[in-house]
């Protein structure tokens, strides 16, 4: 488990994590079999983790939890006392833990205050939505930072690269839901000159049946897909390029040159398939980040997916449905965190051995 | 304390140990900033910081403190800009400028404090984890995973959901929330120094353990620390202008997330009023720049293996 999150804060933390970890030294007899139920066995004691603090951070609520939802309207002793035994508040709390462990590992995590639907309903509604958001947007957004990372690191200092990453650290600096309000201003609303291009918000005008459909839904993708790439895209820009860096005074490199080989099959054969490795790690990290981070862009473009969904939670505050969604986006990060250190060793034959 | 009494005598005109020691971090300072005004990037992003510090603490004088009053507001509601308000007015009839000028003390404000309450929570547990060995070590470092793999921003919302709404709640819910990486660079560190034979002589002599941990140790992971902290400052700054976005900020207080989630509540994205939108976010994200831009450069500067931004 340790290096499963040791990668999430990068690669720095990384080098300390492998120097601490250098001296054990025990790996030898273990197979990559072995390497795998480790993963997966911290991956269930994480996700563990992740109930048991979503259960005791909705305890952290000052006063009665009940008072806070019904948001201070007058409601009846009867009713009060219904809400109670409908979240099991008069139990006391280990049993409340228990009875809530129970029911999360059953698939059932509790009834939306605001829509009167079972959380699961509302996620499962939401979640190819989402998918289909963050999948588009981290397939660009990882194949134009690797892209840019590497020819920034392969001309690094030269004018290309200062404006390459320049403009990557301002994009990463810009609020992405700022992003967004200025895209529907320019490109929706439209300023004068310029006519409105592309839908405001949702993710579909309605009417429209098969292929029409789909290019509907691809119109307004657009927006938040271009969002998205544009924060996003600076993060995998900048760990390629250092990665790529760490490589370039490697001998090896001098030698594929010495053979004569071209520059080009140099960077492709030699120098981007080492590179690759904080990279790959980065990418699964990033993945899980975007699913946390495309509440602001779901939010702002009205798509009506799990970030969306959390917005509407939190402004009512729809406790239940708060409750259900942060143990999901905290799911996806320990699976893509997981997913890194499976591939790992099929990248680096040294780890897991 | 030891160390004290076996020194030597200072011989007159001579400077003694701790004359030394001050010439010395003198001229390690002056080495730093000799090699931190190498990168260009590095010395904009500090002058664009003075100022930014300099507008928000004036802003007292410049602007007024009843800037942010909606009872006596100046204009009439959403104006454009104007010669009167360069910036237009907000929904009251406040001057938009005057608000973004308020705004910057809360948005550097919070971003201090939560960063400097993340780097505490961090340099404190790394410290000592690396610091004392055996079942402490590995009861913090069990809790550090625990926060490492919730996703911050989520933990930070739901944070700042539950308690209530003031600007504690979001320093408490930014700092809360990201100190985890601070913790396992520290800890990496320390176990680099502490492996140093130094360490053994200064153990030999009799250091104790905050002897150990605050002169020797302390003055390596700082640093370190110093490069954490000007980064984190930059995603706290963003964070807190995000938790405002969301309406979870304090609402009797104007910050640029605040001013941002007011102009979406005006109508200010259909109406396609940008003299609004465009200021609070170009703020946010000159500071968070100007932050990641020192804090690289500091990092490159006590790295160089690194080989950022250059």
């Amino acid at each position: 488990m340790s290096s499963a999150t040791g990668r999430v804060v990068g690669k720095r933390a990384e080098d300390g994590e492998r120097a601490s970890a250098a001296p054990r030294g025990q790996r030898t007899r273990s197979g990559y079999p072995r390497y795998v139920a480790g993963k997966l066995a911290g991956a269930v004691v994480s996700l563990f983790a992740v109930l048991v603090t979503s259960f005791f951070l909705f305890r952290l609520i000052p006063g009665d939890p009940v008072k806070f939802m019904t948001g201070g309207r007058p409601v009846s002793a009867e009713q009060l006392a219904v809400y109670k035994e409908e979240f099991g508040l008069d139990l006391p709390l280990w049993e409340q833990f228990t009875d809530y462990c129970v029911k999360a590992l059953t698939g059932d995590l509790g009834t939306s205050y605001q829509f009167h639907a079972p959380v699961v309903d509302k996620i499962t509604e939401a979640l190819p939505n989402t998918l289909l958001l963050t999948g588009t947007a981290f397939v660009l957004y990882t194949a134009l930072g690797a892209f840019l990372g590497t020819r920034s690191a392969w001309r690094h200092g030269g004018p290309g690269d200062r404006l390459n990453t320049g403009l990557a650290l301002t994009l990463y600096s810009i609020p992405s839901f700022w992003l967004g309000l200025l895209l529907i201003i320019v490109l929706s609303v439209g300023v004068d000159p310029i006519p409105g291009l592309f839908p405001t918000g949702g993710m579909e005008s309605g009417r429209e049946e098969g292929f029409a459909h789909v290019l509907d839904v691809a119109h307004h993708l657009v927006l938040p897909v271009v969002t998205l790439v544009a924060v996003e895209y600076g993060q995998t820009l900048l760990v390629t390029r250092s990665a790529l860096l760490d490589e370039m005074g490697s001998d090896y490199l001098t030698t594929a040159r010495a053979k004569g080989l071209r520059d080009d099959l140099v960077r492709r054969r030699h120098a981007v398939p080492n590179a690759l490795l904080p990279t790959v790690t980065l990418v699964f990290v990033n993945l899980g980040r975007t699913v946390a981070g495309v509440i602001l862009v779901e939010t702002v473009f009205s798509w009506p997916g799990l970030g969306g969904l959390f917005y509407q939670a939190l402004s009512v505050p729809d406790l239940p449905l708060v409750q259900g969604l942060f143990f999901v986006f905290a799911a996806a990060v320990i699976l893509m965190n997981t997913l890194a250190d499976l591939l790992y060793p099929m990248l680096d034959p040294r780890v897991g051995r | 304390m030891s160390a004290e009494t076996t020194e030597p005598p200072v011989k007159p005109g001579e400077p003694g140990a701790r004359a030394l020691a001050r010439r010395r971090r003198r001229a390690s300072v002056a080495r730093f900033w000799r090699e931190y005004r190498r990168h260009r990037a590095g010395v904009f992003g500090l002058a664009a910081l003075v100022l930014f510090v300099l507008v928000a603490l004036t802003a007292p004088l410049t602007v007024g403190s009843d800037v942010d009053s909606v009872t006596d507001a100046p204009g009439k509601p959403l104006e454009s800009p104007s010669g009167r308000f360069p910036l237009g007015t907000d929904q009251f009839g406040r001057s938009l400028l005057g608000l973004l000028v308020w705004g910057s003390r809360v948005s550097l404000l919070v971003g201090l404090l939560a960063a400097a309450l993340s780097v505490l929570i961090g340099a404190l547990i790394g410290i000592t984890a690396g610091h004392f060995r055996g079942w402490y070590a590995t009861v913090m470092m069990r809790i550090t995973d625990w926060f490492l793999v919730m996703p911050t921003l989520v933990l930070a919302i739901v944070l700042a959901t539950v308690l209530s709404r003031s600007l504690g709640t979001i320093v408490l819910a930014i700092g809360v929330t990201t100190w985890p990486t601070t913790a396992r660079l520290v800890r990496a560190q320390t176990l680099a120094v502490e492996s140093r034979p130094y360490i053994e002589r200064a153990k030999a002599l009799g250091g104790g353990h905050w002897h150990i941990m605050s002169r020797h140790v302390l003055p390596n992971v700082m640093p370190l620390i110093l490069a954490q902290t000007t980064l984190i400052i930059s995603s706290a700054i963003l964070a807190e202008a995000t938790l405002a976005f969301l309406g979870l900020g304090d609402p009797m207080v104007v910050s640029w997330g605040g001013l941002l989630q007011d102009a979406r509540e005006a109508g200010s994205v259909s109406s396609g009023d940008w003299w609004y939108l465009v200021p609070p976010g170009i703020g946010i994200a000159a500071v968070a720049l100007a932050f990641t831009l020192c804090g690289r450069a500091v990092e490159a500067v006590l790295n160089p293996r690194l080989g950022v931004s250059r």
